[in-house]
């Protein structure tokens, strides 16, 4: 209880509740608003913003509604989003935990895997990982969570390493519980809280991923995404500014959305650390 | 923006009437993309050498925009009556850039030449029996059979006549003068400054009296399409060949003040863009199925926005600028309903296909998305493949594709150009290029092969009209646009396209107004 209300508290966090709350609910209604889907040609091409009733936001090159495409983008974005931060999580949490528990060998042998991953850059890996896999969702997904789970193993490791050192884990030793069932009911949960702050953080660099392998044309091409429409656009920038504008807008949003989150709740799970130097 | 209007601009009708105020002097800068790998006409063949190197080399003929033959390096040419001799009377006068006299026997070793090296000409030539030079202004060709399209195969591009002096003898790949190219062209070969520009200057001493007009052309390399909008729009650039800049920027540069544009030059070319169907498994091997698909694709909506009204939507195989058209075949107009008839007519279960793009850029990738959204509309699941362009090569050419983008050149003549689509002989594995679908009809084989021996032209017609009716009530593919590569040019530059391969071999008869 105290938790949610100190989260309530943060206006910005508050704000940022609010700004995806209301995409995924657009997310949700996207059939119902749109049924001929995003990629029906409605008018003519390229008509001006505001200029033509029920087309608020113009028409793209072929004459599809850009509002439209937003609407069925912000769907492929929090998909993505999600599910790849779920599968980084569910590689990274593991390996993390159980580097930082057993330590030596296990550790050394953990953190030189994460290290080969890390020291790769995470777009050229995400690139190459796409370019081979064949563009689709399923790829996309797969390829952003391959590059984002090494900052997990390591803040897990980190986490687990500092919490087993505390009193209570030694007093569940000598109560001869086995190291599995102390590292998974005694010790994970008290690193939870850092994680989630993670996760929320990462779901905002997975739709930035998401879009930037969009916008390069390495996006499924079947599926009407935010990065898509910026990349399609890119090439009548001059002439449809509109195009490339409001799906920049959109991710701007959907981004600051999920940091504002994520910050509200790190403030929220460790209220001493958070609040030094504001008064 | 004034569009060029028919210039069916006969050579001999300039040097007739001689002076038409044409200014000598000044320099051109074009585009040129991508770089060219090199200039040695008669060993590479790609678009962006022939597009440099036409000014270097030259053919016995050249072809204006209507596919006629109209005099080169052979100032006269005849055929004799059943086809079998063709005779060719040399320019006097003529001399290689390097002051070298050129004669009939650089024509015959440039025969050899090309037949080691160039697929083309090498097809061309399978028809002929032998080749002579009774004295040095004179080349006479036999013929084993008579062949109509041979006649075509004689420009620059499809014949370029190379130096004896500097081949023979030795290994042609790796002749240092390769990097130097020597011609007998109106621009001479000076610089290659590589990935910046290529720079030619006016050969002073051509056979043609005045001609060529411009002291120098610079084709400058920009590698982004985007850059070369702004060159052009700064005024660094004077002339965009056709497909230089996004379709969408066309329209805009055309606005501007003293820009003229062209669609005219590519005529030879006639580059023709369909779907390939695949017509051995899946829904596509269905005729109802394949004519479906044409009733249902909106073609002149395409043509207007995604090519921003450049082109023409075919009625078949033949492109309109192709000797032989016909438009006397079934029609197929944008009628959803027509379609739905078919496929359920058929019994179309709805298995849904997939359509591979062409990986050229942004034009080509809204294209098939209006394609899956029109088929989408009258009930198929279209599934948008992608691929580079080593992909879309190797899946179209092992057949690993329901529908396929493409486009391919027709050479002035179906023989040439457009009988290696649709032919049995021509299905093989590993080209993207020949009977890709696998439609395969006995009857039309006889009548393509017959038709491209036949010597008299009419017949020739009625042969063609014939095959066209047929194919096109086949549908082995899905013809999508008579493709336009608009050229845009300040408008003070005058006669820049005259020819059928435009500004391939145009520079030529260009001047630039003071």
């Amino acid at each position: 209880m105290t938790l949610w209300k100190r989260f309530l508290t943060n206006r910005g966090a508050l704000l940022g509740l609010a700004i995806l709350i209301a995409v995924i609910a657009v997310a949700l209604l996207a059939p119902v608003l749109y049924p001929r889907g995003p990629w029906a040609m409605v008018q003519r091409p390229f008509l001006v913003p505001f200029s033509t009733d029920g087309l608020p936001l113009g028409t793209d090159t072929l004459g599809r509604d850009v509002l439209a495409g937003l609407v069925y983008g912000a769907r492929v974005s929090l998909l993505v989003g999600l599910v790849s931060t779920l599968m980084a999580l569910l590689i990274g949490v593991p390996l993390g935990a159980l580097a930082g528990f057993y330590g030596k060998w296990v550790d050394e042998g953990a953190m030189r895997f994460t290290e080969f991953f890390q020291t790769i850059p995470n777009f050229a890996l995400a690139i190459v990982l796409v370019a081979i896999l064949e563009p689709t969702l399923t790829s996309i997904t797969i390829a952003i969570a391959i590059v984002s789970w090494p900052p997990v193993a390591r803040l897990v490791r980190a986490e687990v390493m500092s919490v087993t050192k505390r009193e209570y884990v030694d007093a569940a030793r000598l109560a001869g519980l086995s190291n599995l069932s102390i590292l998974v009911r005694q010790v994970l949960p008290n690193t939870v809280s850092p994680i989630i702050v993670m996760a929320s953080l990462m779901v905002a660099t997975a739709i930035l991923l998401e879009s930037s392998l969009s916008f390069l044309g390495l996006g499924d091409p079947n599926i009407m995404s935010w990065g898509f429409q910026i990349g399609a656009a890119r090439t009548v920038i001059r002439s449809a500014w509109w195009l490339s504008f409001f799906p920049g807008v959109a991710i701007v949003l959907t981004v600051l959305a999920l940091n504002l989150i994520g910050e509200g709740l790190n403030d929220a799970l460790n209220p001493h650390l958070s609040r030094k130097g504001r008064s | 923006m004034k569009l060029l209007k028919a210039t069916t601009f006969l050579v001999a009708a300039t040097m007739a009437t001689g002076a038409v105020a044409q200014q000598d002097g000044g320099r051109l800068d074009l585009i040129v993309q991508p770089e060219p790998p090199s200039l040695m006409l008669g060993l590479v063949q790609n678009a962006p050498t022939q597009m440099v190197a036409g000014q270097i080399y030259e053919g016995l003929l050249r072809y204006n925009t209507d596919l006629e033959p109209q005099p080169s390096l052979a100032k006269e040419w005849s055929i004799s009556e059943d086809g079998m001799t063709y005779t060719f009377i040399l320019n006097e006068g003529v001399s290689w850039h390097d002051g070298e006299p050129f004669s009939s026997e650089d024509v015959i070793f440039s025969t050899k030449f090309l037949q080691d090296n160039h697929a083309r000409f090498r097809g061309a030539f399978s028809h002929v029996e032998s080749v002579e030079a009774p004295d040095a202004n004179t080349i006479v060709i036999h013929m084993k059979e008579p062949y109509g399209p041979f006649i075509n195969a004689f420009e620059a591009g499809s014949m370029p006549i190379v130096p004896k002096h500097i081949y023979e003898g030795t290994d042609y790949a790796t002749n240092e003068m390769n990097a130097t190219p020597i011609g007998t062209g109106p621009y001479e070969f000076v610089e290659w400054e590589k990935g910046s520009y290529i720079h030619l200057t006016k050969n002073e001493d051509y056979y043609i009296d005045g001609l060529p007009h411009i002291d120098d052309l610079y084709y400058r390399v920009v590698p982004d399409a985007a850059s070369r909008a702004v060159a052009f729009e700064t005024g660094e650039v004077d002339v965009l060949p056709g497909g230089a800049v996004e379709n969408w920027d066309v329209a805009r540069l055309t606005e501007m003040d003293n820009v003229c544009s062209s669609s005219k030059g590519w005529e030879f070319f006639a580059p023709h863009a369909w779907m390939w169907l695949n017509n051995r498994e899946g829904p596509t091997a269905d005729k109802r199925f394949r004519q479906a698909v044409m009733f249902a694709m909106d073609r002149e909506f395409v043509k207007d926005v995604v090519w921003n009204g450049f082109g023409t939507v075919p009625t078949g195989p033949v492109s309109s600028k192709t000797n032989f058209y016909t438009d006397d075949v079934p029609q197929y107009p944008y009628d959803p309903e027509k379609a739905k008839e078919l496929l359920d007519e058929m019994g179309y279960d709805g298995t849904p296909v997939r359509l591979l793009p062409l990986p050229y850029g942004e034009t080509w990738q809204r294209w098939a998305e209006a394609v899956k959204q029109n088929l989408g509309e009258v009930g198929i699941e279209v599934e948008i493949d992608s691929a580079d362009v080593a992909g879309w090569n190797e899946k179209t050419a092992n057949w690993d594709y329901d529908m396929a983008f493409t486009y391919l050149y027709q050479y002035g003549d179906p023989a040439l150009g457009v009988a290696r689509n649709y032919v049995e002989s021509q299905i093989q594995k590993g080209s993207p290029w020949n009977n890709v679908e696998g439609y395969v009809n006995p009857e039309m084989d006889k009548l393509w092969e017959q038709a491209a021996v036949e010597p008299d032209n009419e017949k020739r017609q009625e042969l063609y009209t014939e095959i066209q009716q047929q194919i096109v009530e086949d549908v082995p593919v899905a013809w999508l646009l008579e493709i336009e590569f608009p050229t845009i040019y300040r408008c003070n530059v005058k006669n820049l396209i005259t020819t059928g391969i435009g500004l391939n071999d145009g520079l030529r008869d260009a001047w630039i107004e003071e």
